[in-house]
């Protein structure tokens, strides 16, 4: 779905909104498992995914926390391009690795700099993570697969709000 | 006397070196800094010590942690970046929010600033360690602190006598 806003949030000029809803799975495995292998499934379906995702032992003895986060990446004529947080979420040590979160809506308005969302069919979406160590390095990872939402090429008229 | 000066003087230069060394290693101006507020809690605290590098075509991407200023003010601050747009030649817009904040921080921009640039970036977190930083924030609360701290260092290497 896509309307066409002000862009209340920051500038006042009239800007594509993007609405997405979704569900995410995602199990941490801390597995004796040593493949290397991260899959990623993905069933699109109208307006929601289902996001199943296998990370092997991330979480290990230097591990404090992990910052996931679904990103939108796509290109439009205004620029080459953009990248808008969707939703994100802080995963402690220690906490529930199985993550199954159905039919989610958007934490974060996906408000496109211009209206580069209208017709734009090759809008992707990505999970990634930030590992947070307890003392060390901050690495920055992006799951393998994606999956894209292609939007309507008319925008939604409001009927509430 | 002469010898233990000379002494005093090769350690503080040293220290500059590196500093600077550092410096441009990462091409940044401030490479390591320390965490002022809770507003990336809990993955950083404040006393936290952060290394961070600015390499120019470094690309800026969204969940990376970037260190800014915001123009006019000296105050780096330490979020993540939520959205950016770039366009074909390079330039780049982007907004940050803490992992605590409820808001983006286009309250903390400028009057009538919605975006960063590049130009406010200090540098990306790469590296981090907890709690080492709170020493700075001790010596800039407590003065006194900070001068007692180094006159007993100068009277160390002074009154240090070589065996």
């Amino acid at each position: 779905l896509r309307k066409n806003v002000e862009d209340f949030t920051g500038p006042r000029e009239r800007s594509d909104l993007g609405f997405v809803t979704f569900d995410i799975t995602a199990d941490i495995l801390n597995g004796k498992n040593a493949s290397k292998n991260k899959t990623r499934l993905f069933k699109y379906n109208m307006v929601f995914f289902l996001t199943r995702i296998h990370l092997q032992s991330i979480f290990d003895w230097n591990v404090k926390q992990l910052f996931l986060y679904l990103s939108a990446e796509y290109s439009t004529k205004n620029n080459a391009l953009n990248q808008v947080v969707l939703w994100d979420k802080i995963m402690l040590r220690g906490d529930n690795p199985r993550l199954i979160l159905k039919d989610m809506k958007s934490k974060y308005f996906f408000f496109d700099d211009g209206n580069g969302l209208k017709g734009n069919r090759n809008v992707t979406l990505t999970l990634s993570w930030n590992v947070v160590p307890n003392a060390g390095i901050l690495p920055l990872v992006t799951g393998s697969g994606h999956v894209s939402v292609p939007f309507p090429d008319t925008y939604e008229t409001t009927k509430s709000y | 006397l002469y010898y233990q000066v000379l002494n005093f003087a090769m350690i503080v230069s040293s220290a500059l070196m590196i500093w600077k060394g550092l410096i441009v290693v990462t091409g940044s101006e401030s490479p390591i800094v320390v965490v002022l507020s809770g507003s990336m809690e809990p993955a950083f605290h404040r006393g936290d010590l952060l290394f961070l590098t600015n390499f120019h075509d470094d690309p800026i991407r969204a969940g990376e942690i970037v260190v800014f200023k915001v123009e006019g003010r000296d105050i780096p601050i330490v979020h993540r970046v939520i959205k950016i747009h770039e366009k074909e030649n390079g330039n780049i817009k982007f907004l940050t929010k803490g992992d605590n904040n409820e808001v983006d921080d286009r309250g903390l921009y400028k009057e009538g600033q919605n975006w960063l640039e590049k130009k406010d970036v200090v540098g990306r977190a790469r590296g981090f360690l907890p709690y080492v930083g709170m020493v700075t924030i001790i010596m800039n609360d407590y003065p006194k602190f900070k001068y007692a701290l180094l006159a007993v260092m100068g009277a160390y290497v002074l009154l240090k006598r070589e065996s």
